[in-house]
């Protein structure tokens, strides 16, 4: 026993110094690598810095700072899991914004990107001048930032809104319907404008991934044996774009968990009894109203890991796209 | 069908039915995400008494200018004047765009056309940062910023839009495609890292230019940023428009006619680089 334990403790010895002595050439190898390519870390340098201290730090700060409780007056209190316990457990506001933006994302992520993906299929069959004004037509409400704010007077609450001035013209209703006060309309209305402006980021990149698909492997499909164009969009357009639907699907995805902005522009905020309610806005509330901050950062890392976790199963499924 | 290309360059597998309902279809949803805007526009040209008739009307009868009028004199005399908001957020936009095209362009050649130790960790992180929001980053931010004095400044909007990952990303995919034969003559040449990069790198890649333009634009230019400021004078236009449009129907003229003012200008700037936009774009994919 001794004897095994010295004879080891001597091999060792011996190891020792042939390990560290072979990471001391590899580190030498990488600094010196290092050294030469010293003009590349400077062109990084900039963006890296600022991504490091607004984008990184951030993420790990929220995940750090989700464990204490912090409200910017005292200093950051260590309590362990709960923050995340009082979410899950205490706190209905909570619970009803998970429900509402789970409910978002399910409804408006995949419409939203099936939609993008459809359309840009479909223009791409048109001519390119017809091509260039419908991809115009489609993309303007995404990037007509708050111009949103026009369905508020579509949905306005008295007989001067578009809806039920015309609904009670036509004789639908009587009483003019208070669309943004009754919990029953909030979210088919809400959910109705997110996909309005949901044509993102990966609309563009389809359309621009569908012009660069090889014609002649149409033509290839077709002898053998594709017969329409929905056996030729899964067998030979989808394929080809994969990397496309990839970034469009980590676009779609990110936004459709982000949603707050067009709700509370809408719908107030907080809404009536929490119908438009979601995360990002319980994040604010709590972040920026309540200065509650270790339990803001709570959220944050949940909605964090929620987004991560999402993205990267979404990608699984993608994979497998056309096989 | 007109509409489409001639019959001889027409995929073999489209039926004439199929062509048709697919036309009607993208009619339908191309009116329901046109309307509305035009809905924006008619509404700010439409006087008083057209806001408020009953039923209520889609076009204008009689168009007039004077709600953009009323927008900057009733504003003006209540708060700071309308067009400091728009300098605001013309500033923060310019400032921001111009310095996050710099910077990203910087690193994506870096990342693209160097083979440095660690480039790869990079832009797998920068991969990774596409998949969460700024919201998720929203409050360590504002502690940042409080810890080194930005709050209540424009630097608190302009430099975290500056380090955007989006743009870094769709930079980086674009500039894989610039042949490293045409780098390197310029490096033969005797020309520095930095003229390669400025004066043979960056050329060749205009498109994805506009394309970052037109992305860090849209997000500037729709900012709301009242977490971070408090002055009223350095508060921006989006933050104006949420004001007016929170005092409900009476100023339904004056919200739609700050919106077109606000949509104009990124749908303007669509139009004249949508081609770009769209070359830049088939190199966006993410690849496994």
């Amino acid at each position: 026993m001794k004897y095994q334990a010295a004879a080891q403790s001597a091999k060792d010895k011996r190891l020792f110094p042939l390990i560290m002595g072979y990471f001391r050439l590899k580190s030498k190898q990488l600094w010196a690598e290092i050294k030469k390519h010293r003009i590349s870390y400077l062109f990084i340098a900039p963006f890296c810095i600022l991504f490091l201290v607004f984008y990184l730090i951030p993420v790990a700060m929220s995940i750090g700072l989700s464990f204490t409780y912090y409200n910017i007056l005292e200093k950051p209190r260590f309590i362990g899991w709960q923050n995340y316990i009082n979410l899950f457990f205490a706190d209905d506001v909570f619970l009803i914004a998970l429900k509402n933006t789970f409910l978002f994302a399910v409804i408006t992520g995949p419409i939203g990107y099936f939609m993008a993906l459809f359309i840009a299929w479909m223009i791409n069959d048109l001519k390119p001048k017809v091509r260039a004004v419908m991809t115009l037509i489609f993309y303007a409400p995404t990037i007509s930032g708050q111009a949103f704010i026009i369905w508020k007077y579509i949905f306005s609450s008295d007989s001067y809104g578009l809806a039920n001035g015309w609904m009670m013209k036509l004789g639908v209703t009587f009483k003019a319907i208070l669309w943004f006060e009754d919990g029953k309309y909030i979210m088919p209305i809400l959910i109705v404008v997110v996909l309005w402006m949901s044509m993102g980021t990966g609309f563009l990149s389809f359309i621009a991934g569908l012009q660069n698909v090889d014609r002649s492997l149409y033509e290839a499909g077709y002898v053998d044996g594709v017969k329409n164009r929905f056996q030729e969009l899964w067998f030979i357009t989808l394929p080809s774009m994969k990397e496309q639907l990839m970034f469009g699907a980590v676009m779609t995805i990110t936004a459709s968990f982000a949603i707050h902005d067009q709700l509370a522009a809408l719908a107030g905020f907080p809404s009536v009894n929490y119908a438009a309610h979601t995360v990002v806005s319980h994040l604010i509330d709590y972040g920026t109203i309540r200065f509650e901050m270790g339990y803001a950062s709570a959220i944050a890392t949940l909605l964090f890991m929620v987004m991560i976790l999402c993205n990267k199963v979404v990608q699984f499924f993608l994979r497998k796209v056309g096989t | 069908m007109a509409l489409f290309r001639r019959k001889k360059r027409k995929k073999p597998n489209h039926s004439r039915g199929g062509d048709f309902i697919s036309i009607f279809i993208l009619l339908l949803l191309g009116s329901f995400m046109v309307l509305p805007l035009i809905l924006a526009i008619s509404n700010s040209l439409k006087p008083l008494e057209e806001l408020f008739v009953f039923p209520p009307r889609f076009f204008v009868r009689n168009p007039t200018l004077n709600n953009f009028h009323d927008v900057f004199v009733l504003m003006g005399s209540s708060w700071v004047p309308f067009s400091r908001y728009i300098f605001n957020t013309v500033f923060i936009t310019i400032t921001g765009t111009v310095g996050h095209l710099i910077i990203a362009s910087l690193c994506a050649f870096a990342l693209a056309k160097h083979r440095f130790p660690g480039r790869k960790i990079i832009f797998a992180v920068i991969v990774l940062a596409l998949m969460f929001s700024v919201q998720v980053t929203a409050i360590p931010n504002y502690l940042i910023m409080s810890r080194i004095g930005w709050l209540d400044t424009y630097l608190a909007l302009i430099i975290p839009a500056i380090a955007r990952p989006l743009g870094l990303f769709l930079m980086k995919q674009f500039m894989e495609q610039i042949p490293d034969s045409l780098l390197e003559a310029g490096r033969i040449d005797g020309a520095s890292e930095f003229a390669v990069f400025l004066k043979i790198g960056m050329p060749q890649v205009k498109p994805a230019w506009l394309t970052l333009i037109i992305f860090c634009f849209q997000d500037l230019w729709n900012l709301q940023g009242s977490n971070y400021i408090y002055s009223e004078q350095l508060k921006t236009l989006p933050y104006a428009l949420s004001q007016i449009s929170a005092a409900g129907i009476s100023r339904a003229g004056a919200t739609a006619a700050v919106a077109v003012i606000m949509m104009i200008v990124p749908i303007t700037i669509f139009i004249i680089s949508q081609s770009n936009i769209i070359e830049t774009m088939a190199s966006s994919g993410i690849k496994e």
